[in-house]
């Protein structure tokens, strides 16, 4: 007989897998209560140090042509695609899901991120303006991403979910610090290994494993962070009111559907910001 | 040319301020697109051989540490004589780059070869000191024997609009380069572009440069955090050029820092050639201020020859 | 000196002796042989089969099974992944593409390698992205396609013009017959492999050879719902009254003679190098080609020397060396053409200059040139040359580059040159063609739409806008 080699799952800061900087971990269990793995338990610190790696990586994702961004999210589609197994290996294992229905979610995974690798260089193409103005100016209208997005992935979906989390944020140029859901937090962390193989430039994505009811109140309040998607929190209206000290851009729980193999656009707007830009015209 | 002639008025801050801002602009996606082009020109067996050969001949080999030692510089200067140890084909670099105390090491080594000894002054690399300071240092150098003086302007001064302090300036230390006998020394004017930021103000600085006498206009110090590039060098090539239709003037160019591979060394070559012309290929109008960049070329020399990849434990280390 | 080494590209792409249409996912048995060469050598690449109007019968029935049976009832999700498979493919097969494109059509593998073949990429990845989105293209919601699509396009930019056409096609829902032009039909047939590989179903994309009389009878088919042309105005002409009276919706993508203004306050360096890769890019055969000068007649001295310099830096030659400029003219009628054209604008007092060049024995050659001192009136600045030529004409003020850049019946591309941003957008808003570029020219991009005005055409490729040629709004 042969032994399995189990892997350490650990969180994705800044293109690396370090443990918890606290250097807890806690114990994630299958849907009959078995023991599974032993997983980092993220701090304040690693709040922190995400946040950082997040701010480090925005202008250059941000600069980067949306054709490239295209790209790469397609690329992330192509890398889930190849560990498939592996994905519905671990939603069954996490939630009694068949084979089938977690074979469903994983399709559905791959195919949002092919849908949000689309959107890329179309946003403005549907969302910016021309604008009419009257008199002699050239007046248009484009949409930036906003910055640093921190954000709560669904505690009820272990990948499709999570993935529908961090798509819409880093599509526009976002950087994103994710937690993921507590206990279905595998497949989530596995995700992380599919972005660091896919061209995503490291610190794009950061994901954070841990009590999302610890970790809140640190992300949200982070005064570098300029929005926050409380789809996975348990008290988002206090949360809401932190955000409000730095006018943070605030995505509600159950704002958007998570388990579809397509986004929103209207998620995609609510991480952008429109920017007019005036200038005259006569010779 | 007098510079009088040239501005077409007294030499005024005012005067200078107008003449540089009548300059054409500077495209700056329009120039990078250009150099990007330029740098994929693909070059071959007989001209990658000249080509390495001419890179050698124009490398001022430079050591500006803090750490440098009169046995470093002998070191140098011992390789900048026999490159290569197989090959007495192998060209010599044009110059020795040190810091002005090192000048005597470096003439007494390099004994009667024809390599050339260039010292940094005037308070390099920030050139913030007073010109009393910077005047001595200079002289210190050509007193020691440097045959080559490179300067820098004081940025500070260019970038708050003050052109005449820095024309002045240049045009000091051109006279601090006379010697009562014999040759004086070639003056060569770092820019530090990598601190004007703009091509608008790199093509200005040129120009201003040019103006006060600069027998080289040079990219940068090598101490900033961009130094060297294709378009900043491409840029200055066409000053140069058009100068030259301009006063008659033959002025030199010398990319330093941040060019490391034979690679890069040829791309260089390719923009000059097309740039400025073929009359630029040569050492007296053309150099590279590099450190790295001997080591990688032999590589590549050899392994023309050879037809075999070189590993960097065969070329010496300096 | 420094004269550069032969650089030579490996030949990467090879042919089949002959080849069939590619009808129904399958090619035909090849038939009614013509050669396809080199028009840098003259050598015959392959032996391409003459598309009769009954291929381009079977190719349409083919469409339209495909159509109906597969591509219409795919959801916009899936048929945007078979787009994004056919990209990557020819991102797998982008340097072979490249030389094939290069040996069939003359142009340096700089450009092939550089351009055309990354742009088509582009296309595919743009628009593969846009399936399953139709409902954000401006129709309202649920537009639908058209259904079978008879696209032809020129011998200029061959497989990019191909994904100009088929891409945004199949990403609305439709299904296309293409015909390649007769002398580039090369890259069109190993992209029909490179749709075999990619799975497609079959009839999806056909691909029949030929000459004009096959065009004539794919656009002319009772069964096509919509006709894409990209060529000379003097076809588009024919076309547009061959379907008129038809429910087909047409895109026509014609000829043009766009004038590149450079005013005194422009980055002049910058200039030079946009009115050379303006006219001389591609050799010139660009419709959009930047082949009027309009110089600020302050300037035109400074600004002409300078040009002439740079034009003689320009390396004429073998297409395959990696260092070549400036390649082949694609056809020997072609340079007949060019020829005819320029003695016409010298007798009439048009001033030719053109660089030293050593031009190759075989192939067919013309030397980047300047017309200068060419009055509005001059053939040379009414007709579309498709080559290296560039008028050259003064001007005075931004009003007299106005009328004189309109000055003319097409209306596809220009030029503005100047640092000053508020007259740029004047003239732009003053300008009657179809893309405007200022301190660059020939940009191309799958998220900007192109095309003409007046005599140029009228539908536009590329964007949102492109997507509108290919859909209908919903019931």
């Amino acid at each position: 007989m042969r032994l399995d080699v189990k892997k350490t799952y650990k969180l994705f800061i800044a293109g690396k897998f370090p443990r918890s900087e606290s250097g807890r971990s806690y114990q994630v269990k299958d849907s009959k209560s078995g023991h599974v793995a032993n997983v980092a338990l993220a701090s304040r610190k690693d709040v922190r140090d995400a946040v950082q790696a997040a701010r480090a990586a925005q202008p250059g994702w941000a600069g980067a042509s949306a054709y490239n961004r295209g790209q790469v999210l397609y690329r992330i589609a192509e890398m889930l695609e190849g560990r498939r197994e592996q994905f519905i290996a671990e939603i069954v294992s996490l939630t009694g899901k068949t084979q089938r229905q977690a074979d469903a979610e994983v399709s559905a995974a791959i195919d949002t991120w092919v849908w949000h690798a689309g959107w890329t260089d179309k946003i403005d193409s549907v969302a910016g303006s021309m604008n009419p103005v009257a008199g002699p100016y050239f007046n248009i209208s484009t949409n930036q991403p906003t910055g640093v997005v921190g954000a709560f992935a669904p505690q009820d979906s272990a990948l499709v979910g999570f993935v529908n989390t961090i798509a819409p944020a880093i599509v526009s140029g976002n950087t994103v610090v994710v937690v993921t859901s507590e206990k279905l937090s595998l497949p989530a962390l596995t995700i992380g290994e599919v972005l660091a193989t896919s061209d995503l430039p490291a610190g794009v994505v950061n994901i954070l494993s841990g009590k999302e009811s610890e970790l809140s109140s640190w992300l949200v309040g982070h005064m570098d962070v300029n929005a926050v998607d409380l789809e996975g929190t348990s008290n988002a209206t206090e949360l809401e009111i932190s955000a409000a000290n730095t006018v943070k851009r605030v995505i509600r729980p159950n704002t958007y559907p998570r388990t579809g193999s397509k986004g929103n656009l209207q998620h995609i707007l609510d991480l952008m910001e429109v920017k007019t830009v005036w200038h005259p015209k006569g010779h | 040319m007098q510079a009088e002639e040239v501005v077409g008025s007294r030499i005024t801050n005012q005067s200078l301020r107008r003449w540089l801002h009548s300059l054409p602009g500077v495209d700056k996606v329009g120039l990078e697109a250009r150099a990007a082009s330029l740098a994929t020109r693909s070059i071959k067996t007989t001209s990658k051989a000249w080509g390495l050969d001419m890179a050698i001949k124009m490398m001022d080999l430079t050591t500006l540490e803090g750490m440098d030692t009169p046995e470093r510089v002998r070191s140098l200067c011992q390789k900048a004589i026999t490159p290569d140890l197989d090959d007495p084909e192998c060209p010599s670099p044009a110059a020795i780059c040190v810091y002005g105390d090192m000048v005597p090491f470096a003439k007494e080594a390099l004994g009667k070869s024809k390599i050339y000894v260039a010292a940094v002054a005037t308070a390099f690399p920030s050139g913030r000191a007073s010109m009393k300071v910077k005047l001595q240092d200079t002289k210190d150098a050509v007193a020691n024997g440097a045959d080559e003086i490179d300067m820098v302007i004081d940025r500070g001064a260019f970038l708050s609009g003050n052109y005449l302090e820095v024309f002045k300036q240049i045009q000091a230390i051109k006279q601090a380069c006379q010697r009562p006998k014999g040759k004086p020394a070639h003056l060569k004017v770092i820019l530090e572009t990598g601190e004007l930021q703009t091509y608008d103000n790199i093509r200005r600085a040129s120009y201003l440069a040019m103006l006060a006498g600069a027998d080289f206009i040079k990219t940068s110090t090598g101490k900033v955090s961009v130094n060297a590039t294709l378009p900043i060098t491409l840029l200055m090539l066409e000053a140069v050029r058009d100068w030259h239709e301009e006063t008659g003037e033959v002025i030199g160019v010398k990319p330093a820092g941040g060019i490391r591979t034979a690679k890069d060394a040829l791309r260089y070559l390719v923009v000059v050639k097309e740039v400025a012309g073929e009359r630029w290929l040569t050492p007296d109008l053309f150099r590279f201020g590099a450190s790295s960049l001997l080591n990688d070329v032999l590589m590549q020399r050899k392994k023309l020859l050879t037809k075999t990849y070189l590993g960097p434990d065969y070329v010496s280390v300096d | 000196m420094f004269d550069y080494a032969p650089a030579p590209e490996a030949k990467l792409a090879s042919f089949e002796k002959s080849y069939g249409h590619f009808i129904g996912g399958k090619f035909t048995k090849p038939a009614n042989l013509y050669p396809t060469i080199n028009p840098a050598t003259e050598d015959v690449l392959a032996q391409i089969s003459h598309g009769s109007a009954k291929d381009v019968d079977l190719a349409v029935k083919s469409a339209r099974a495909a159509y109906e049976k597969v591509w219409s009832k795919l959801s916009g999700a899936e048929r945007g992944k078979y787009l994004f498979r056919i990209a990557r493919i020819m991102q797998e097969r982008a340097r072979e593409l490249a030389v094939a494109e290069t040996l069939n059509n003359g142009k340096p593998i700089k450009e092939t390698r550089d351009f055309d073949v990354p742009t088509a990429v582009s296309w595919f990845f743009y628009y593969a992205g846009w399936a399953d989105k139709l409902d954000h293209a401006g129709l309202g919601p649920n537009p639908q396609a058209l259904g079978v699509a008879a696209q032809v396009v020129p011998w200029n930019f061959p497989l990019m013009m191909l994904s100009w056409k088929i891409a945004p096609a199949l990403a609305a829902g439709n299904t296309v017959v293409l015909k390649p032009s007769e002398t580039t039909p090369l890259t069109a047939l190993l992209f029909a492999e490179i749709c075999q590989q990619a799975e497609l179903p079959d009839g999806v994309v056909n691909i029949v050879t030929g000459f004009g009389d096959t065009g004539a009878a794919l656009v002319g088919h009772k069964d096509v719902n919509k006709v894409a042309f990209t060529g000379s105005t003097e076809v588009g002409k024919i076309i547009a009254k061959q379907v008129a009276g038809s429910e087909k919706k047409v895109t026509l993508e014609l000829g043009g003679k766009a004038a590149n203004i450079v005013f005194d306050d422009a980055p002049i360096d910058q200039a030079v190098e946009g009115v050379v890769n303006g006219i001389f890019f591609n050799q010139g055969h660009v419709c959009c080609a930047g082949s009027r000068l309009l110089i600020q007649e302050s300037i035109h001295d400074e600004f002409i020397k300078k040009l002439k310099r740079r034009m003689n830096t320009l390396r004429l030659g073998d297409p395959m060396d990696k260092n070549t400029d400036v390649g082949a003219i694609n056809s020997a009628d072609q340079l007949a053409k060019i020829k005819k054209l320029v003695k016409k604008g010298v007798s009439e007092g048009g001033q030719l200059w053109q660089p030293e060049c050593k031009i190759p024995r075989n192939g067919f050659w013309f030397a980047p040139a300047i017309v200068d001192n060419v009055s509005p009136a001059n053939t040379v600045a009414r007709e579309e040359i498709f080559g290296p030529v560039l008028s050259v004409i003064t001007f005075r003020t931004p009003a007299e580059a106005v009328t004189k850049a309109n000055n003319t019946e097409y209306g596809l591309s220009a030029g503005i040159w100047t640092e000053k941003g508020s007259k740029m957008l004047k003239l732009a808003d003053q300008l009657n063609a179809g893309v405007i570029w200022s301190n660059t020219f020939n940009q191309f991009d799958p998220t900007s739409p192109f095309g003409g005005f007046k005599e140029s055409g009228y539908g536009r490729e590329g964007g949102r806008q492109g997507l509108l040629s290919y859909l209908k709004a919903g019931k």
